[in-house]
């Protein structure tokens, strides 16, 4: 018998909910987007997501059922992000699922976010191991090593800013509006990588990240350049930041490759959907033994769909969460 | 009519079943404790208990504020996923209209309140015309000093109740005297079963997608928003 998981995701921004067959299936994915009324704040204020969440929740179960064709009967289990995420947010996602669960007598897994981005890889390739994911959303910055199905070790994460974070705070210092990632990204394809950035490359052999200080040589590129009465162009500053942000994200990951010994390198997360990225990634693993894996944009940013294709292996390693399960801010993925 | 009650916009959790109008069950506790963690196990626990299966349900009633933010979503989303797929009724009521029904005997005007900080309540003016027990003035956030003021123009006996009364029982009584009545113990505390009996009596959400907590006021970031939008104007 089929396997159908109902998954739902909350933990941002983006009120989520999907069924995916067999684990690798879409059969639905609706996804209600709030960032137009976040677009006002220039960036997503906690109380105002976790009350669009509530507007939006059951509307989004409905459709995504309805578009599926099928009722809770017919469905295995039911799946919610459990964390890491705004902890309002997660909560209406994790109420709604334990509710829908309980009236149907559904087993309930919860998935780490994370976990769910890297997954969505497998709705479009089966995924072989050993392999690496580099996730890049607003919030997150990590290189994610995997020997095995639902086993995940963190072997590079972020000492200060998500690389995301770096881009809107970027974006801002050049009067953007917000989200700011996809206004450098067009800015770059324009300009030419002129101004000399940084790249934070830490200590020898460290697969971590920081981008606080390319963030502050970028301010004080404009500031200094304001003071001397110049003008910079903005296409060659978001050029130059983007090509120090993607050398160092696509050279530790390469290296992380080798070091590893993978078979495949999978890119996850909202800032995936960068232009840059893609290419220089593409450039880099051009040619080499390592299969490099970019899902198309619409499985980068926060969906339901990732949740319910990590949520298969979840549910067949037989992790099941009781009603008291509570949405988890600063969830760890190791400990999955 | 059977009716599952659910009320965690405030400190206190209560959840009840109600079965052929009567009550079979109630959950209360007063605790500084998570209600994500607690609620659908308390409701899981009560609807065992009480013998009902969640098909047998013909209505959900929910507290539906104002309070705090975070619970009354929690309540307001576990009943209309309930509702929603169970394809039930759904019956929201004020959480200050639950609270007020421990003074539904009272000779005098019953005021529910909770804490909104900043010497700000939530509050809303209840009592009993032609017979019937009901809100008189609608609910609504407002400064302390300026509520008491509207309601000594009544010249009535208020009955005041609520948890949070420790935090205001003092100016309450410097401003209003002898007419300033306080609940005691169980008096503050909302009771689900009267949450149940008003949601049976009550019209059903006509949408239940549609249905949203009673918050009273703003996002805080809304209103700095809004603010700048009318310096610019
Ligand atoms: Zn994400």
């Amino acid at each position: 018998m089929d396997e159908l998981i109902l998954a739902i995701e909350t933990s941002c921004d983006e009120t989520a909910a999907a069924v995916i067959k067999n684990g690798r299936e879409i059969v639905s994915n609706v996804v209600s987007s709030q960032i137009e009324s976040h677009k006002r704040f220039g960036g997503v204020v906690p109380e105002v997501a976790s009350r669009h969440h509530v507007e939006q929740m059951t509307l989004v179960l409905e459709e995504a059922l309805a578009q599926a064709g099928l009722e809770p009967s017919d469905l295995t289990a039911v799946a919610v992000t459990e964390g890491p995420g705004l902890v309002g947010a997660l909560l209406i996602g994790v109420n709604a699922a334990k509710a829908f669960a309980f009236a149907h007598g559904l087993p309930l897994v919860p998935v780490h976010h994370i976990a769910g981005h890297i997954y969505a890889n497998r709705l479009l390739t089966e995924m072989e191991f050993p392999l690496l994911t580099l996730i890049v959303s607003g919030g997150h910055t990590e290189l994610v090593y995997m020997k095995e199905h639902g086993s995940y070790e963190v072997i590079g994460e972020t000492r200060d800013d998500a690389a995301g974070e770096a881009y809107d705070k970027v974006a801002r210092t050049l009067n953007m509006p917000y989200p700011g990632g996809p206004h450098i990204d067009r800015l770059a394809q324009e300009g030419e990588p002129v101004i000399d950035l940084p790249r934070s490359w830490l200590e020898p052999g460290s697969y971590d990240f920081s981008f606080s200080g390319l963030k502050s040589a970028v301010i004080n590129t404009v500031h200094n350049a304001t003071q001397r009465g110049e003008t910079i162009k903005p296409e060659d500053l978001a050029a130059s930041f983007q090509a120090s942000v993607v050398e160092v994200l696509v050279e530790k990951t390469f290296r992380a490759a080798q070091e590893y010994g993978v078979k495949q390198v999978l890119l996850a997360g909202g800032v995936a959907a960068n232009k840059g990225l893609r290419a220089g990634l593409e450039a880099r693993f051009a040619g080499s033994q390592y299969e490099l894996i970019i899902p198309p944009l619409s499985l980068c940013t926060d969906n339901a769909a990732m949740i319910g294709a990590a949520a298969s292996i979840e549910y067949k390693k037989g992790k099941r969460a009781d009603l008291a399960l509570n949405g988890v801010p600063g969830l760890d993925l190791e400990a999955q | 009519m059977n009716v599952l009650a659910i009320d965690t916009s405030n400190l206190v959790m209560g959840i009840s079943v109600l079965k052929d109008g009567i009550v079979t069950g109630e959950i209360i506790t007063n605790l500084k404790k998570n209600h994500s963690i607690r609620l659908m196990r308390a409701v899981d626990e009560l609807m065992k208990e009480t013998g009902t299966a969640p098909a047998d349900l013909d209505r959900i009633a929910v507290a539906q504020g104002p309070g705090s933010y975070t619970g009354v979503r929690i309540g307001v989303t576990v009943a209309k996923t309930l509702a929603w797929t169970l394809k039930k009724e759904l019956v929201g009521v004020s959480s200050l209209e639950v609270l007020a029904q421990n003074g539904k005997y009272f000779d005098g005007l019953v005021v529910p309140l909770f804490d909104a900080r900043r010497t700000q309540l939530f509050t809303g003016l209840y009592g009993r015309e032609d017979g019937e027990f009901k809100n008189l003035a609608a609910d609504r956030i407002i400064l302390r000093a300026e509520w008491l003021e509207v309601l000594k123009t009544y010249n009535r006996r208020v009955l005041f109740i609520g948890t949070d009364l420790p935090l205001h029982q003092e100016a309450i009584a410097d401003a209003m005297g002898d007419l300033a009545v306080f609940g005691t113990a169980g008096d503050n505390i909302p009771k689900p079963s009267e949450l149940a009996r008003l949601g049976m009596e009550k019209d059903p959400e006509a949408d239940v997608h549609a249905f949203v907590p009673s918050y009273l006021q703003l996002a805080e970031a809304e209103v700095n928003w809004l603010k700048a939008q009318n310096k610019q104007v």
